[in-house]
């Protein structure tokens, strides 16, 4: 088990590239999607209406 | 919107895993292929994007419709993320495959073309302080722009690339095997529903702060 998730992890000595490629983008596509929902948050609680938060 | 967060949700988590885990290591790529499952969305969307701003800028050109133009910008800034993401995947995919982080290819330099037109765009809508003309005036650079889609999509296939050619194909069979297939086209389905989504809720933040200011 551990060493299947070892191998994994590991991806054949890829382990830089591919989990790299995929923490950038999954975080910084995150940030964005985040960005606008804050904003409305903001908004909301500027005009004294309920939030999600 | 909560549709859009269902189907982001199912095809991301369905691509994640069969991209990661579930589809078997490439014959030649070994796992470095997996890179794949994120380039190709950013690249697809980076261009998807574009045509969908060309074609807003037209319906903003020829019909006057205002909401065509804020579409249009407020694309600009996701549309240019997924092609910064798209370049630096690409980067990280080509240097154990090609030796090397970025070379002048047709490819990559008219990718490379496509992300200065969106910071061209969303710089000549900001310098402009009257909202009608900038409006147009980015309309007209989208619409000039719109000749690098072609060029990026047909790169590959006028000029001698490193990049490989089209592996997924609209109109005949693709030439990747459908257990790699399937966890592609998830990811491509889960970046378009993301790329609605915020289109969505940043066009939201626009309408209600312009309400709230009148």
């Amino acid at each position: 088990m551990l060493i299947a998730l070892k191998q994994f992890l590991l991806m054949d000595g890829y382990a830089t590239y591919v989990w790299s490629a995929y923490g950038i983008v999954l975080g910084m596509l995150a940030i964005q999607l985040f960005k606008p929902w804050k904003r409305w948050q903001k908004l909301l609680k500027q005009q004294h209406l309920p939030t999600d938060e | 919107m909560p549709y859009l967060v269902v189907l982001l949700s199912l095809s991301l988590a369905y691509g994640l895993v069969g991209g990661l885990y579930l589809a078997p290591p490439d014959y030649l790529q070994g796992e470095g292929f997996r890179i794949l499952y994120v380039h190709v969305p950013c690249a697809f969307l980076s261009l998807t994007v574009y045509a969908a701003m060309a074609f807003f800028a037209v319906s903003g050109l020829v019909w006057r419709l205002k909401l065509a133009f804020r579409m249009m910008t407020e694309s600009a800034g996701i549309g240019a993320l997924f092609t910064f993401l798209a370049l630096l995947t690409g980067s990280l995919w080509g240097k154990p495959m090609w030796g090397t982080f970025w070379i002048w290819d047709a490819r990559l330099t008219s990718e490379l073309i496509l992300l200065f037109l969106y910071l061209g765009t969303m710089a000549l809508h900001a310098a402009i302080p009257n909202r009608r003309v900038a409006d147009q005036a980015t309309a007209v650079l989208v619409l000039i722009g719109f000749v690098d889609i072609p060029i990026i999509h047909y790169s590959v296939n006028w000029w001698n690339t490193l990049h490989q050619g089209s592996t997924l194909r609209l109109f005949a069979p693709s030439l990747i095997d459908p257990q790699m297939l399937y966890p592609l086209i998830a990811m491509i389905v889960a970046f378009a529903a993301y790329y609605a989504l915020v289109l969505l809720l940043r066009l939201r933040c626009v309408f209600a702060a312009e309400l709230g200011a009148r």
